[in-house]
């Protein structure tokens, strides 16, 4: 066994740890405060290759494994989650159902532009009516000649004020239940497409997630993505696949949230000595360590399977759940290390805590991950008894 | 144009040294291209990139160089050279090592950092360049090449000179020369089939002798550490001559 990353790995590590420290974090209050992020930091992004993670070489991008893309989420995930998230979405849920089922003419048309940032990616599956149900969702897609005619609305679409390509899940059969969905890439120019009201968050500030419109919008045949009625399990496939990402960047937060806890507590005095003497502490600090420390084998364990192209479903939802629960752990302990600093917005702990209570609800809720791993669970159980 | 970059790799510039029975501990260190060397770097690869170029970097060290190597391959140079010599201790012996790695080689530009940020000697480039017989303008803040020609600027006390060369000739860089890139994540994948060489000492017919230390170093020190500051009260007469006091105590 063996737990060294390849040394290009190290260096994109380095490289991005060097890029967020210097060229982030020092704006994240700004971008915190302005719920911007400013042109040029996401121009230097884009320059740097970090919107063509997901994206082959062929097209332009870097096409890193599992293993790569989480060792950069990783150090991505010690700045301001909200630029964090318009990268994450972008490679991840927006741009991952292209590369893994867009035909060879889908892939020349978008992801060139999409590996570069020109273009930016969005996933569109959420509807008022349809969240952890996502089989309920109503928008319909109704086949006209050559072209398909789309009617309804999304919400929740994180990227949506700015990005150019969105996966957008409608209801082609409604007889069929979740087997007539059917997936399409739509462009953000295709007549009678809105973007809606830009939602007001309690964090991830600097990301914007919108509603859309689809009026009689039009999708020529060739942008259904896919096979007619399979969009339901391609849209489960893509959230399958961003789940590794999204738990690397909650261990990033972490690590972060833990040094500054660390350092914190060896420098406030009270009762003249520093906290960290006061046992307690430093049990809180062992606890986040310990936490942080089974996340991170975890994350990298799960995309070491995910690169052998195994079977990772429950592994997946486990990562998940566990990664945005621990992350609100670390999150609320750090807080409570830092005492009223903490709960200070010009200091950076209130912010964490703000942000990493989306972790536990967005790309499938704690509670939806648990039903994962309960169904995974029941069909091992079910497969041993077969064998008997 | 072929373009040679002098390069040492260095402790990052905000880690914090310690020592080890009387040595500089180096384990669990973070490693970076010496950032006056990264300036040399990064000026390479815009003469590439302007007016076409290929780039050379060379770094005397040991295994783990290899790192800022391909860090700067990543950057966009596109050989490396690393002289494995881990216990070359001068000045003098390095740049006796790359001497005898370039001596038969052809160039136009050597390019290297004013100076590193660890011993701050800011010897090798020049010894590299006064033992080759070559012209070198030191610390620029810009680089012009047209032709066999450069010029260079230098700051000098609140002024600036302007030196011109002819090619070959050797350049380190100051701060201000350019601003270095972060090598993109793609070029750091290609990075990885570019060419790194590793050559030893008597690869490049060095006997030991040919790089024995000149120069023996005694003994290493932490500089003593800040005094506390010293508070004066009284009426303002009484603290004046309590200064006067303390001023002429230190200068005696």
């Amino acid at each position: 066994m063996d737990f060294t990353l390849p040394s290009e790995l190290e260096e994109m590590r380095r490289t991005i740890r060097d890029f967020v420290e210097h060229e982030v974090e020092p704006l994240a209050m700004q971008i915190e405060e302005e719920d911007r992020v400013p042109d040029s930091v996401l121009e230097k992004s884009k320059e740097l290759g970090l919107f063509g993670l997901s994206i082959p070489e062929e097209y332009g991008g870097i096409g890193l494994n599992m293993l790569g893309k989480c060792v950069i989420y990783e150090e991505l995930g010690k700045t301001i989650n909200g630029y964090t998230t318009i990268i994450g979405a972008h490679n991840g849920i927006g741009s991952v159902g292209i590369v893994e089922f867009g035909t060879k003419e889908q892939k020349e048309k978008y992801l060139p532009r999409m590996a570069t940032g020109e273009w930016i990616g969005a996933f569109a599956l959420t509807e008022p009516q349809a969240g952890s149900n996502a089989a309920a969702i109503k928008t319909t897609a109704v086949k006209k000649g050559d072209r398909y005619i789309l009617n309804g609305q999304k919400i929740y679409i994180t990227n949506a004020p700015y990005a150019h390509v969105f996966t957008v899940m409608a209801v082609t059969d409604a007889s069929k239940g979740a087997k007539g969905i059917t997936s399409f890439i739509v462009e953000r120019d295709f007549p009678g497409f809105r973007v809606g009201h830009i939602e007001k968050k309690m964090g991830l500030h600097g990301s914007h997630t919108a509603q859309i419109f689809f009026e009689d919008m039009e999708v020529p045949e060739e942008n259904v993505l896919g096979r007619e009625g399979e969009g339901y399990v391609n849209a489960l496939k893509i959230l399958a696949n961003g789940r590794a990402g999204l738990a690397a960047r909650c261990l990033g937060s972490c690590e972060y949230l833990l040094d500054k806890s660390l350092a914190f507590a060896h420098e406030r005095i009270q009762f003249g000595k520093p906290i960290f003497e006061q046992q307690i502490i430093q049990h809180y600090l062992a606890e986040m360590a310990l936490e942080i420390e089974l996340l991170r084998t975890f994350v990298y364990r799960v995309a070491w399977m995910t690169d052998q192209k195994m079977n990772v479903i429950k592994e997946a939802a486990m990562l998940k759940l566990y990664g945005s629960e621990v992350y609100n752990r670390v999150a609320d302990k750090a807080v409570q290390i830092h005492g009223g600093l903490g709960f200070i917005a010009e200091y950076p702990i209130e912010r964490f805590y703000r942000d990493a209570r989306i972790t536990r609800i967005y790309e499938g809720t704690s509670e939806i991950q648990k039903n994962i791993i309960a169904a995974q669970l029941h069909k091992e159980y079910e497969r041993t008894k077969a064998d008997v | 144009m072929h373009v040679v970059v002098l390069m040492k790799q260095t402790f990052d510039t905000e880690e914090r040294i310690r020592l080890v029975d009387g040595k500089i501990a180096e384990d669990g260190v973070k490693w970076i291209i010496n950032p006056y060397d990264e300036y040399a770097v990064e000026e390479a690869i815009q003469l590439k990139e302007n007016q076409g170029a290929t780039v050379t970097v060379v770094s005397v060290g040991n295994e783990n160089t290899t790192q800022a190597l391909r860090t700067a391959l990543a950057m966009g140079a596109d050989e490396a050279v690393l002289i494995e010599a881990p216990d070359l201790s001068d000045e003098r012996a390095i740049a006796k090592a790359i001497v005898a790695y370039l001596k038969d080689k052809s160039f136009d530009v050597l390019l290297a950092g004013n100076f590193s940020v660890d011993n701050g000697a800011g010897q090798v480039a020049i010894r590299v360049a006064h033992e080759l017989g070559l012209p070198h303008i030191a610390a620029v803040t810009k680089l012009t090449i047209e032709g066999n020609q450069a010029t260079g600027v230098r700051e000098i006390d609140g002024d600036v000179q302007t030196v011109t060369a002819t090619l070959p000739a050797l350049f380190t860089a100051q701060q201000g020369l350019n601003e270095p890139r972060y090598p993109s994540l793609p070029n750091i994948m290609k990075a990885k089939k570019k060419p790194l060489t590793t050559l030893t000492l008597s690869d490049l017919g060095l006997s030991n002798d040919d790089v024995a230390a000149k120069v023996e170093r005694v003994e290493v020190t932490l500089p003593p550490k800040r005094q506390a500051g010293q508070k004066i009260t009284g009426t303002p007469d009484e603290q004046a001559e309590q200064l006067a006091e303390i001023l002429v105590k230190a200068l005696r």
